[in-house]
């Protein structure tokens, strides 16, 4: 169990005690919110980013991938790179937008959603450095 | 002095965007880093969220429009295949021209040892940097979402600022490479 009293990711109680801590909050009269949202920010952050390193190291190890990656560039002579970082960028918002939908009126454990953002950001950040991805050019 | 179109792109992409950037994100790293309990009174919490949501906002907009001017503007500049497979038409040269790409210039290593700035230096920044923008968007909502709220949240103001630094980091990979293979091998 942890310490909101939940032993699941998300639940659909919410315990803020905001005024407690800060009693200049209570003026403003601000309303509770579920972590919900504020946990799809954090995760869909480390999944765009997961997503850039993972096509990175693939375009590098497959030139079948490589060749389908550089279809996204409409001709414009961006090379793969431009398949890696839209398809990076469409990772990012559309599990932004599903996660938050899933989430928005939920208390989701919001340390547990920022290390897992985190480990995904960390591969992912791994994946795009050369050093490492050139380990994997046929 | 006169720029040319490619010149003008370059500026655009690394010097004006880049400068927004680096201003928003000075401003927003030290509004939320004082967003603490007792500091602020409920007028003075009304005026600090405007200006941290405009920080936010400016820096992540300006992330994706560097991200986007570099990668579909400035860059199939640099990477054009122009002087063949052994880079002769590079030869002699003192910086690229119009039959030898800033990419070919830097890989045929006619002015010095150069090919690790595109091997490495490249390589790297071109995709890394786009870790910012996806970076400071987060950032940027969850300031939004939460507001005021983050006074009292300290762990999660300093989620926050994880957020926003490392987008920063991504960022000055990006800046720092730009500028130094500009250096060495400028579009013009």
């Amino acid at each position: 169990m942890n310490a909101e009293g939940t032993t699941d990711m998300t639940t659909t109680t919410t315990a803020h005690h905001d005024e407690e801590i800060a009693p200049e909050l209570a003026e403003l009269n601000l309303p509770d919110k579920p972590d919900g949202p504020g946990a799809a920010m954090m995760i869909s952050a480390g999944i765009g980013i997961f997503v850039l390193g993972f096509l990175t190291v693939l375009a590098e190890a497959s030139t079948d991938a490589k060749t389908w990656l550089q279809k996204w560039e409409w001709g414009v002579g961006v090379g793969p790179l431009a398949g890696k970082t839209t398809i990076a960028a469409l990772s990012y918002f559309v599990s932004l937008i599903v996660l938050w939908v899933l989430w928005r009126e939920k208390n989701v454990n919001v340390k547990k959603a920022f290390y897992i953002g985190l480990a995904l950001g960390v591969l992912g950040a791994i994946g795009t450095y050369p050093t490492f991805f050139q380990k994997f050019t046929p | 002095m006169e720029l040319t179109s490619r010149e003008t792109w370059a500026v655009i992409h690394g010097l004006v965007l880049g400068t927004l950037y680096l201003l928003a994100f000075g401003g927003a790293l030290a509004g939320l880093w004082s967003l603490r309990p007792g500091l602020i009174t409920a007028a003075g919490i009304h005026e600090r969220m405007k200006r941290l949501y405009l920080g936010f906002g400016v820096m992540a907009a300006t992330a994706w429009a560097t991200v986007i001017t570099g990668t579909w503007i400035v860059y199939p500049w640099y990477r054009e295949k122009l002087a063949g497979a052994d880079f002769a038409k590079c030869a002699g040269l003192d910086l690229p021209s119009k039959a030898c790409s800033p990419r070919d210039f830097i890989l045929s290593n006619v002015s010095g040892d150069t090919e690790k700035w595109h091997e490495y230096g490249m390589e790297w920044k071109e995709h890394v940097a786009w870790a910012a923008p996806i970076l400071a968007t987060s950032a940027f909502l969850l300031v939004l979402y939460y507001g005021p709220r983050l006074i009292s949240r300290k762990w999660l103001r300093m989620a926050v600022i994880v957020l926003l630094v490392a987008g920063f980091a991504a960022a000055v990979v990006g800046g720092a490479f730009g500028a130094f293979i500009n250096k060495v091998a400028p579009i013009s």
